[in-house]
């Protein structure tokens, strides 16, 4: 039943395939694209692992179909880093040390993204708030706003 | 997780996503999606069609018209969490969008969908109840007027028509002196309510309660009125003793069942709770408006 030919702008790369109905995002970018970074968690849109952004918003990609996102522009974890050089939000998480297993990381990643692009100076509570979707089951969360804040001061000093 | 296979359509305008709607009767509509995929997937229902109407222009917005708060179906609840008039006008709308399961499925989620879902859970029906809200369905005839309390038939289950989308929900404009107020008791961010009360007041002159509204989640098989705890405040002055004794009254009226988020003397103890506080703010906020 249902197959679509489905055109997305990935990372900025014009990406096409071919899916049923029922494929969702997550498995078109993992198992067509083979962009493995954005994990599957939960499975039930509870966790926020598979959290990509969708024309700039950040969705849970195990609750949208690949044929949503059709014509539309997706980033995902590997289009955080530009020309070899780590985001400031990746370099964060270095640096504060914001993972232990890595599992909710990119999903960390992304929304934290999202939130510093509509938010450059967030508050500790404004962080907690907007990652209160993702889940992170190795430490809690301290690192992680940690990671998040020195994303924050980075971008603040060069000006990003 | 892999939903069981089903046929897409992104029709392109409202009229042609109700001709879908009626050619095929095992349709469902796709709005924001952050209930019906994870349905799917989980096998907890089924659908041969899903016509996903976010191609069809003109379903997002807020407004104030007519005497009316008019809201699209497909408005988001980030955009109702984000609004300036939500804020200023009818917070209790604004406490309720934040509550709903997390920010990055409220990027995606809709009020419509949360209320044609029909799912007792969830949390705008409750304060829909509470404002007296009427809901506008879609069909091949035109529009035609549910009022609230004439929506939630059975659980999972609400007036609209086969070939039916809810398209618009209307809300009293905020009159002088009312306020309203939603509570959620919750585990964690993105649970459901263990249970929940929104009520909204409206006071007279004299400062007595004119008008009241209690509306609770998650306390029956479909979203509930506690209609004899706001008989009891109509013409009362709002003291703390009056509204103890209708949020007792409340939660004498919720008939929850027991699962692992509580007994169920618990949670009728957690809606008397959650009526007291969501009376006592709307109260302050009434007084303040």
């Amino acid at each position: 039943m249902g197959q679509h030919h489905i055109q997305i702008t990935v990372n900025g790369a014009s990406r096409e395939g071919d899916v049923e109905s029922r494929t969702l995002l997550v498995h078109f970018l993992r198992e067509s694209l083979r962009l493995t970074g954005t994990h599957i968690g939960c499975d039930t849109s509870h966790c926020g692992a598979c959290t990509v952004l969708l024309d700039g918003t950040p969705v849970k990609s195990c609750t949208v179909l690949a044929v949503q996102a059709d014509g539309r522009k997706v980033m995902t974890v590997e289009g955080l880093e530009q020309g070899g050089k780590l985001d400031p939000i990746q370099e964060g998480f270095f640096q504060e040390h914001g993972l232990q297993c890595g599992y909710c990381t990119p999903g960390m990643m992304m929304t934290s993204y999202a939130l510093l692009k509509a938010n450059s100076a967030p508050s500790e509570l404004e962080i907690r708030q907007a990652i209160s979707g993702n889940l992170c089951r190795c430490t809690g969360y301290v690192n992680i706003i940690k990671s998040v804040q020195h994303a924050a001061q980075a971008m603040a000093a060069t000006g990003k | 997780m892999i939903p069981a296979a089903f046929d897409y359509h992104a029709p392109g305008s409202l009229a042609e996503a109700i001709e879908l709607l009626g050619r095929y009767g095992d349709a469902k509509v796709l709005s924001g999606g952050q209930s019906l995929l994870p349905l799917l997937k989980l096998r907890l229902g089924s659908a041969g069609h899903l016509i996903d109407i976010n191609r069809v222009p003109g379903l997002e917005y807020i407004k104030e018209e007519g005497g009316f708060l008019k809201i699209g179906g497909r408005t988001r609840e980030s955009a109702l969490e984000g609004s300036d008039l939500i804020h200023d006008k009818y917070p209790i709308l604004a406490d309720t969008a934040r509550v709903i399961a997390d920010p990055i499925v409220r990027n995606l989620a809709t009020i419509g969908g949360n209320l044609a879902h029909g799912d007792p859970a969830n949390d705008h029906p409750a304060t829909m109840l509470a404002v007296g809200a009427v809901v506008v369905a879609t069909g091949k005839k035109g529009e035609r007027t549910i009022p609230i309390d004439a929506f939630f038939t059975g659980l999972f289950e609400t007036a609209l028509g086969k070939d039916e989308i809810l398209t618009e929900i209307r809300i009293p404009a905020a009159a002088p002196k009312s306020g309203g107020a939603y509570m959620k008791f919750e585990r964690k961010v993105g649970d459901f309510a263990t249970a929940g009360a929104a009520a909204q007041v409206t006071l007279g002159a004299g400062g007595e309660i004119a008008k009241a509204g209690i509306g609770l989640t998650n306390a029956g098989l479909t979203p509930l009125r506690a209609a004899e705890a706001e008989k009891f405040l109509q013409g009362k002055r709002p003291d703390a003793a009056t509204l103890a004794q209708a949020a007792k009254l409340a939660g004498a009226a919720s008939d929850p069942s027991a699962d692992r988020r509580g007994a169920v003397e618990y949670k009728k103890e957690m809606a008397r709770v959650l009526t007291a506080r969501a009376l006592k703010k709307a109260v302050e906020r009434a007084q303040g408006a």
